[in-house]
């Protein structure tokens, strides 16, 4: 019988951090930020269809990088997980810090247990109630929850674009300017975006029920301040 | 409660109720009620509903009485319920299981929309709802049938369209206007001979009101405007703005109308 290679443990787990980090970097960065009525999700992708950001529940929005397959899969699990708690209990029910708990053991799981790591970083946002702030749930491939009070920057170079949009962040401010501030800092000086790079959601109050919208087209380009 | 990831073969896709099956399966969720083995009697019954097309859409409305035999088991039972932005269903027959259809339904469609990125046709709506009708047809066996009544604005076609269905499932589309429950004779007479095509809405409404009124009139087990104690139909009006409910202090005003119909045919001038 042959003897396996021995790895030491640390080794193992190195490995397979460099791995998904590097997939992770590859792709572009998204961030989500909590403004003055609402969260704000902006993430720099070309795709109409191929969705970063997406909606989970009433007042849960999803949000991914990485691997589409990988991080599409998580997504609808969540709505799956969000909607049959809702049914079996009551809409009021379901909240983001379960369903991060959720991701955070099934990305664990994986990281330690199965071959390949998941090359995904994802973020869990749900809007404040009168008594219950707003949450932002950042969770790395190895299963790391982070829970971010005002704003998360995650995928491709996020330590860069965190640092260029904390100098431009305050909390309370409107939708527009922190937009704007989102938009800056994912292009940087010398890569300026513009609508059609961008996924834009938000989760607001509006009356309803659900409280997550797309922002696009013409909304996406007069909130940018873009003129036809 | 774990994350619900399934492989490529079991995943149920967009699809609620097969995902409540796969997880019923495995455990993870309490079982359904498996339905009684003999008859049951003394169950709330939903009573008289009615849906008709107006020329900006389609009105659906139900009245607010439910009643286990001869007796008024609720005043103010409500059997409209907006499924999605652009559809409605209203329930006829034992209440229980009608409204948790109702709830399923809603959920199903709007887990649909989520999964998919996109919403369901008008066509489709209307079939899953046959589906989950089939499958309570075990129950209806056993006296406890749901027969609603489904409407909704179709987006593709640019109009509103009324379905109708059986015990069993069977779907069927009505072109004008349809009325169900044990008031559903009386109150479709009253809407065959007040209907126009393209009538308006506000006119729609009305008659609509007249139907379950007249319904109310026959019929014992269905509940008339009630302005002692400030009970009305619920009347939702489907557009291309979506769902929205008509308000009582319309309904009231619709009620005064009939009331004054009502005392001129006792006292002609």
């Amino acid at each position: 019988m042959s003897m396996p290679f021995y790895v030491a443990p640390e080794q193992m787990m190195k490995d397979r951090a460099d791995y998904a980090r590097k997939g992770i970097a590859r792709g572009r960065a998204l961030i989500g930020a909590v403004y003055e009525t609402g969260i704000l999700l902006c993430a720099e992708n070309p795709s109409r269809s191929l969705h970063k950001v997406s909606e989970i529940y009433d007042r849960i929005a999803f949000a991914g990088v990485g691997k589409y397959n990988e991080f599409d899969q998580l997504r609808v699990a969540g709505i799956r997980h969000a909607d049959t708690k809702g049914f079996a209990y009551a809409r009021d029910d379901v909240d983001a810090r379960s369903l991060a708990n959720l991701y955070a053991q099934y990305l664990g799981q994986v990281f330690t247990h199965e071959v390949k790591p998941l090359e995904v970083e994802i973020l869990v946002a749900e809007l404040g109630t009168a008594g219950k702030e707003a949450q932002l749930f950042h969770i790395l491939y190895d299963g790391t929850v982070v829970d971010e009070q005002k704003f998360a920057v995650i995928g491709g170079d996020s330590d860069t674009i965190a640092e260029r949009f904390e100098g431009s962040y305050r909390e309370v401010r409107g939708l527009q300017e922190t937009l704007q501030a989102c938009v800056a800092a994912l292009g940087g000086e010398d890569y300026p975006l513009v609508y059609q790079d961008l996924e834009v959601a938000v989760l607001e109050e509006s009356g309803e029920r659900r409280t997550f919208r797309r922002i696009v087209s013409g909304e996406l380009q007069s909130l940018l301040g873009e003129v036809d | 409660m774990a994350l619900p990831l399934f492989d490529v073969v079991r995943d149920p896709g967009p699809d609620f109720v097969g995902l409540l099956g796969l997880l019923d399966e495995s455990g993870t969720r309490g079982g359904q009620p498996q339905g009684a083995s003999s008859p049951v009697g003394g169950v709330p019954h939903g009573t008289t509903i009615a849906a008709a097309r107006f020329r900006d859409g389609v009105v659906i409305a139900g009245d607010r009485r439910a009643t286990e035999g001869n007796i008024i088991a609720n005043r103010t039972i409500e059997k409209v319920f907006p499924a999605d932005r652009f559809s409605a269903v209203a329930i006829a027959g034992a209440a229980g299981p009608a409204i948790e259809m109702v709830r399923l339904f809603q959920v199903q469609l709007e887990h649909y929309e989520k999964v998919e990125g996109s919403v369901l046709s008008l066509e489709g709506k209307a079939n899953q709802l046959a589906q989950m009708i089939r499958g309570n047809l075990g129950m209806a066996m056993q006296g406890l049938a749901v027969v609603p009544l489904f409407a909704g604005w179709d987006l593709h076609r640019s109009q509103g369209r009324i379905f109708t269905y059986d015990i069993a499932g069977g779907k069927y589309e009505e072109e004008a206007f349809a009325a169900t429950g044990s008031g559903g004779r009386d109150a479709r007479a009253t809407l065959r001979l007040g209907f126009r095509p393209g009538m308006s809405r506000d006119d729609m409404v009305r008659l609509v009101t007249k139907a379950l009124f007249e319904a109310a009139q026959e019929d014992s087990a269905t509940g008339g405007p009630d302005l002692l104690r400030g009970i009305f139909p619920v009347i939702g009006v489907i557009d291309e703005s979506g769902y929205q409910r008509v308000a009582d202090e319309e309904l009231i005003e619709l009620a005064r109308e009939l009331e004054t119909e009502l005392t001129t045919r006792r006292h002609p001038e």
